[in-house]
C-alpha cells in the first residue's frame, strides 16, 4: 500500500491550520468591514467626492455617482435616520485599511497551507488528492479563496467583503474535516486514470469560482433591497437587508458576480466534456444519465439560462441573480445530497 | 393566420422563450435523477411500481420512468433547438455583414461618449494618425477619414470574435445535438458475461443484452466481425483492507477477415479505464464474478460436471448467489437442481450461517440446496440464476470448502471442485461519437471567446494647428464605447489614451482631462 501515514498525519494538521488561518482572516475581514471605510452608503450626499482607495495604488478621486448609484436620498433624510458622515475620521480610516492589509496576509498565509495539506495528501496517498468528498471539499475551498484573491487584484475595493467568502470556505472545510473526512486510500480501479486529474480539476476549479460568485450574488441582492427598502418610508430595516449599508454598489457586485460565472462556465463546460470523454473509456458510453452527470447538466443548463438572462431585457439584476443562485443550489445538490444519498456510478464519497 | 404564424415564430426564436425553455429542460431532467430509470436499472423500476401501487403507475403513464426518452423532454429540447436555429440564423447573416462594414465615422462630439479625453500633439494631423495606428496595432481595426479643415478621424474597432465566438458555441451546440441523435440511430451495446476460458463472437446471438439502435435493430448495419476467442484469465487485486485496486481481462481475439475467414489471433489485456478499441467498436470490461465448479453424482449414478455464473449479492464483499441445473433423463423426475451462494472469504455469523467478510478468495464456501425433481417443468426458456422450485423437492443441504462432498440419502453426491472468475464485458459501437468530440472541443473555444473577448470603439478626431495661431498644438480628441460586457472600460479606456499621447511629440503637458466631466 502506497500509503505514507507521516505525510498524511502533517497534511491533516495543516488542514486544520489553514481552517484556523482562514478564521482569523475571516476575524481581521470583520474588523475591517467593522471600522469600514465606508459609512452608510444612503447618506452619502452625491455631490461629495469620495476618496477610493485602492490596494497599494495611488488615491483615485471619483465623484460619488461613478462609485456608487444612488437613490436621491438627501443628507439627513427625512425618514427620521440621521445622516452619518462618511468621510470616516482619519484614525479609523488607518485602522480599516490596517486590518484590511492583515487580513489579506492572513488569507495568502491560509491558503498557501491549504496548498500544501492538499498536495502532502497526494504524496501520501500518491495519486492526486481529490479522490473523495473531503478531497475534494478541500480543492473547491481553496480554489474558491484563490477566486477571491483573484477578484481582489482585479477590483481591490472588495477587500473588506472576505468574511462572506472566508465564511463559507470556513463551513466547508469544517464539513469536510469532520462529516466527510476518509482516510487517504488507494483509488479504487474506476479511478486510476488521468482523466481524474483533469475532469476533476475543472469541476473543484469552476466550482471553487463559482461559490465565490453565489456569495457575491448574494451580497448584490441585498444591496438592492437596502437601496429599495431607504427609499421606503416608515420601513424598519433589518439584518441582514441591514448589511446593505456597509456593501458596495449593486452595479459592482452585480459585475463581480457575473466576471466569475463568466471565467468558470468555460471550465465547468471543459470539466463536463473531460467526464464525458472518461465516461467513455470507463463505462462504456460517454453519456448515460446517471444521477451525478443528470445534476451537472441542471447546473450547466442553469447558469447558461443565467448568462442569457442577464443579456435579456426584463431579466437583468435581481431575476438573474436568482438564476445564478439556482444555479448553485443545483451545484451543492449535485455534490452534497447525490454523492451522499443518491447511489449511482460517481459513488466516490469514501464515506459508509 | 400568416400573421399569427410569425407572431409564434417570433415569440418562439425571443430570448425569453429560450430562457424559459432552458429552465424548463433542467426542471425536467430533475425526476431523472430521482426516480428509478428503466433504461439504467430495470429492476428498480419494477420495485417502485410494486410498493407505491396507483402512484407508482400514474408516475409509470406520465414517463417517468425513462425521463430522457419520453416525448414531453425531447418535445422541450426540440422546441429549444428550434428555437435556436431561428435566433442563430439572423445572428450570423447579421455578424457577417458587421465583418464586412468598415467602422463607423465618428460622432460630432467625442465628448458625449462614456469615456473620452483630449490632448495636444505637435505633430500634423497624417502624421500622428500613422503613429496612432501603429500604437493601435493589429487588434484594432481602424479606418481614417478626413473631415472638412483638414481634421482627420480614426474609427477603431476590436472584438469582432466575440460574436464569433458566441456563433461557434451555438453552432457546436446544434451540431453536437445532430451527432448525438445520428449516434443513437446507428450504435449498439452488447453485453455478456464470460467465465475464465470461454469466449463470443460480436453478434447479436451471443449477448446476453442487446441494446441495438434503430438502424441496428432494423439491420441497415450489421455488428463489426470480430470475436473475442477467449477470456484467458482474469485477475482481480486488492488492498489489505478489502479495497479493489486493479481488475484486468487478458483476453485473445480475432478480427473476420472480409472473405470470412479468421484473422490472426491477438493478445490484449482490458483493464477499468482502457478498454480493447478495435475499428469502431469498443470491448470493455465492465464487472466480474465467480464461477463456482461442482461434479454431481445423479440419481441413476451418471456423473455431471457443471460451472455455473454466481452474481454477486453484496457488491463489498462479493458473497454471490446462483443456481445448478442437471438434467437426468427425460421425465424421469430425476434432476437435480442446486441453489446456493459463494462467499469468497467465509465468516461463520454462528448458528451454522455463512456470509462473506472479503471479495478476495481466501478458502471459499459453497452453500448449497439440493432439490430433486423436474427442473425445467413448462420447457420453457428459464433464468440460470435461480430454480424454479414448483416440481421440485429439496433433499438436503450443505456448506462446502473446495475438495469437500455431500452425500444426500438418496445417494445423491455434490462435490465443490473449485471456481473460475468470469468477467463480464460490453461491447460499444457508436460512429458519431469521435465527430462529437470535435464539436465538444469547439464549443468550449467558442465559449472562451464569446466570454472573455471584448466589443471595443475608439474613436480619434485629429485637429490640425489654427495657421493664424503660431505655435497652437494639433488636438486629439478621443472617444471610446464599450460594445459588450463593460468590465473595467474604464482603466482600460485609461490605459489606451496613455498609449496614444505616448505617442505625441508634445511640447507641453497637454492633458486637458481624461475623464468626461
Amino acid at each position: 500500500m502506497a500509503v505514507n501515514s507521516g505525510m498524511a498525519h502533517l497534511s491533516d494538521g495543516l488542514f486544520t491550520t489553514a481552517i484556523a488561518t482562514y478564521t482569523l482572516a475571516m476575524a481581521t475581514y470583520t474588523a475591517e468591514y467593522a471600522f469600514g471605510r465606508r459609512g452608510r452608503v444612503a447618506a452619502t450626499s452625491r455631490a461629495e467626492a469620495r476618496v477610493l482607495v485602492g490596494a497599494g495604488g495611488p488615491d483615485v478621486e471619483v465623484p460619488a455617482s461613478d462609485l456608487e448609484v444612488l437613490p436621491e436620498v438627501p443628507a439627513g433624510d427625512g425618514f427620521g435616520r440621521p445622516a452619518s458622515n462618511t468621510r470616516l475620521d482619519g484614525q479609523k480610516r488607518v485602522a480599516g485599511e490596517r486590518f484590511g492589509r492583515i487580513a489579506v496576509a492572513l488569507t495568502i498565509l491560509g491558503a498557501t497551507v491549504h496548498a500544501a495539506s492538499i498536495a502532502l495528501r497526494g504524496i501520501a496517498a500518491d495519486r492526486v488528492p481529490w479522490g473523495n468528498m473531503y478531497e475534494f471539499s478541500a480543492v473547491v475551498g481553496f480554489v474558491a479563496v484563490a477566486a477571491f484573491l483573484g477578484a481582489l487584484w482585479r477590483a481591490p475595493q472588495i477587500r473588506y467583503l472576505g468574511v462572506f467568502v472566508m465564511l463559507p470556505v470556513i463551513l466547508l472545510m469544517f464539513l469536510a474535516g469532520t462529516v466527510l473526512y476518509a482516510k487517504d486510500a488507494p483509488l479504487v480501479p474506476a479511478l486510476q486514470s488521468y482523466w481524474l486529474a483533469i475532469h476533476v480539476t475543472a469541476a473543484a476549479s469552476s466550482e471553487g469560482i463559482l461559490v465565490t460568485s453565489s456569495v457575491f450574488t448574494m451580497l448584490f441582492l441585498i444591496r438592492q433591497r437596502y437601496d429599495v427598502a431607504i427609499t421606503t418610508p416608515d420601513k424598519r430595516i433589518r439584518f441582514p437587508v441591514s448589511m446593505g449599508a456597509r456593501l458596495p454598489s449593486p452595479e459592482t457586485l452585480d459585475k463581480v458576480a457575473y466576471r466569475t460565472v463568466a471565467f468558470a462556465f468555460p471550465i465547468y463546460t471543459f470539466g463536463v466534456i473531460a467526464g464525458a470523454i472518461w465516461a467513455e473509456a470507463a463505462w462504456g458510453r460517454y453519456w448515460g444519465w446517471d444521477p451525478k452527470e443528470t445534476w451537472a447538466f441542471i447546473a450547466w443548463v442553469i447558469y447558461a439560462a443565467y448568462l442569457h438572462a442577464r443579456a435579456t431585457a426584463g431579466w437583468k439584476g435581481r431575476s438573474a441573480a436568482w438564476i445564478n443562485l439556482l444555479g448553485f443550489g443545483a451545484m451543492t445538490f449535485n455534490f452534497f445530497v447525490v454523492n451522499i444519498v443518491i447511489s449511482g456510478l460517481h459513488s466516490y464519497a469514501g464515506l459508509n | 393566420m400568416i400573421r399569427i404564424a410569425r407572431k409564434a415564430w417570433r415569440r418562439l426564436i425571443s430570448m425569453r422563450t429560450a430562457l424559459v425553455l432552458l429552465f424548463l429542460l433542467a426542471l425536467a431532467a430533475v425526476p431523472g435523477s430521482l426516480l428509478p430509470q428503466r433504461p439504467l436499472n430495470p429492476t428498480k423500476v419494477d420495485a417502485y411500481l410494486r410498493t407505491h401501487g396507483a402512484w407508482g403507475r400514474f408516475l409509470d403513464r406520465l414517463g417517468l420512468y425513462d425521463v430522457f426518452g419520453s416525448a414531453w423532454f425531447a418535445a422541450i429540447y426540440l422546441l429549444l433547438f428550434v428555437s435556436l436555429v431561428g435566433c442563430l440564423v439572423p445572428r450570423i447573416r447579421q455578424h457577417a455583414k458587421a465583418m464586412a462594414r468598415k467602422p463607423l465615422p465618428a460622432p460630432k462630439n467625442l465628448d458625449r461618449l462614456p469615456e473620452s479625453g483630449r490632448f495636444d500633439s505637435g505633430d500634423a494631423p497624417v502624421a500622428y494618425a500613422s503613429a496612432a495606428r501603429a500604437t493601435l496595432g493589429r487588434r484594432w481595426r481602424i479606418v481614417q477619414r478626413e473631415e472638412p479643415g483638414g481634421v482627420v478621424t480614426l474609427s477603431a474597432e476590436k472584438g469582432y470574435s466575440r460574436e464569433t465566438g458566441n456563433l461557434i458555441f451555438h453552432v457546436a451546440l446544434l451540431s453536437a445535438l445532430i451527432l448525438i441523435a445520428v449516434g443513437r440511430l446507428f450504435s449498439y451495446q452488447g453485453s455478456v458475461i464470460v467465465q475464465q476460458g470461454q469466449g463470443f463472437c460480436n453478434s447479436p446471438t451471443s449477448y446476453d443484452a442487446w441494446r441495438p439502435g434503430r438502424m441496428a435493430a432494423d439491420g441497415h448495419i450489421g455488428p463489426a466481425p470480430f470475436c473475442i476467442d477467449s477470456l484467458d484469465k482474469f485477475t482481480a487485486t486488492y488492498t489489505d483492507t478489502g479495497e479493489p485496486s486493479k481488475f484486468k481481462a487478458d483476453v485473445t481475439y480475432s478480427k473476420v477477415r472480409s472473405d470470412g475467414t479468421d484473422g490472426p489471433p491477438i493478445k490484449h489485456t482490458i483493464t477499468v479505464n482502457h478498454p480493447l478499441r478495435l475499428s469502431g467498436d469498443r470491448v470493455y470490461l465492465i464487472g466480474h464474478g465467480f464461477a463456482p465448479q461442482i461434479t454431481v453424482r445423479m440419481p441413476d449414478g451418471s456423473v455431471q460436471h457443471d460451472q455455473a455464473t454466481f452474481i454477486p449479492s453484496q457488491p463489498t464483499t462479493l458473497l454471490s448467489e446462483g443456481a445448478f441445473q442437471e438434467q437426468g433423463k427425460p421425465d424421469a423426475k430425476q434432476d437435480i437442481g442446486i441453489e446456493g451462494f459463494f462467499a469468497p472469504t467465509p465468516q461463520d455469523m454462528g448458528n451454522g450461517v455463512i456470509t462473506s467478510s472479503a471479495p478476495q478468495v481466501d478458502n471459499p464456501v459453497l452453500g448449497i440446496f439440493v432439490y430433486q425433481g423436474t427442473v425445467n417443468p413448462n420447457g420453457q426458456p428459464q433464468s440460470v440464476f435461480s430454480l424454479n422450485k414448483s416440481k421440485l423437492t429439496q433433499i438436503g443441504q450443505a456448506n462446502l470448502r473446495i475438495g469437500q462432498t455431500t452425500r444426500m440419502p438418496n445417494g445423491v453426491t455434490v462435490t465443490f471442485d473449485g471456481w473460475v472468475p468470469w468477467a463480464s464485458m460490453q461491447v460499444s459501437h457508436d460512429p458519431t461519437q469521435g465527430y462529437l468530440l470535435f464539436a465538444a472541443v469547439a464549443m468550449v473555444v467558442g465559449l472562451i471567446g464569446s466570454l472573455s473577448i471584448r466589443r471595443r470603439r475608439l474613436w480619434l478626431r485629429i485637429t490640425p494647428a489654427v495657421a493664424e495661431n503660431q505655435g497652437s498644438p494639433t488636438v486629439v480628441s478621443v472617444g471610446g464605447l464599450a460594445r459588450s460586457d463593460s468590465g473595467n472600460f474604464t482603466t482600460e479606456f485609461a490605459g489606451l489614451l496613455d498609449r496614444l499621447r505616448g505617442v505625441a511629440t508634445v511640447a507641453e503637458p497637454g492633458l486637458v482631462s481624461a475623464r468626461k466631466e
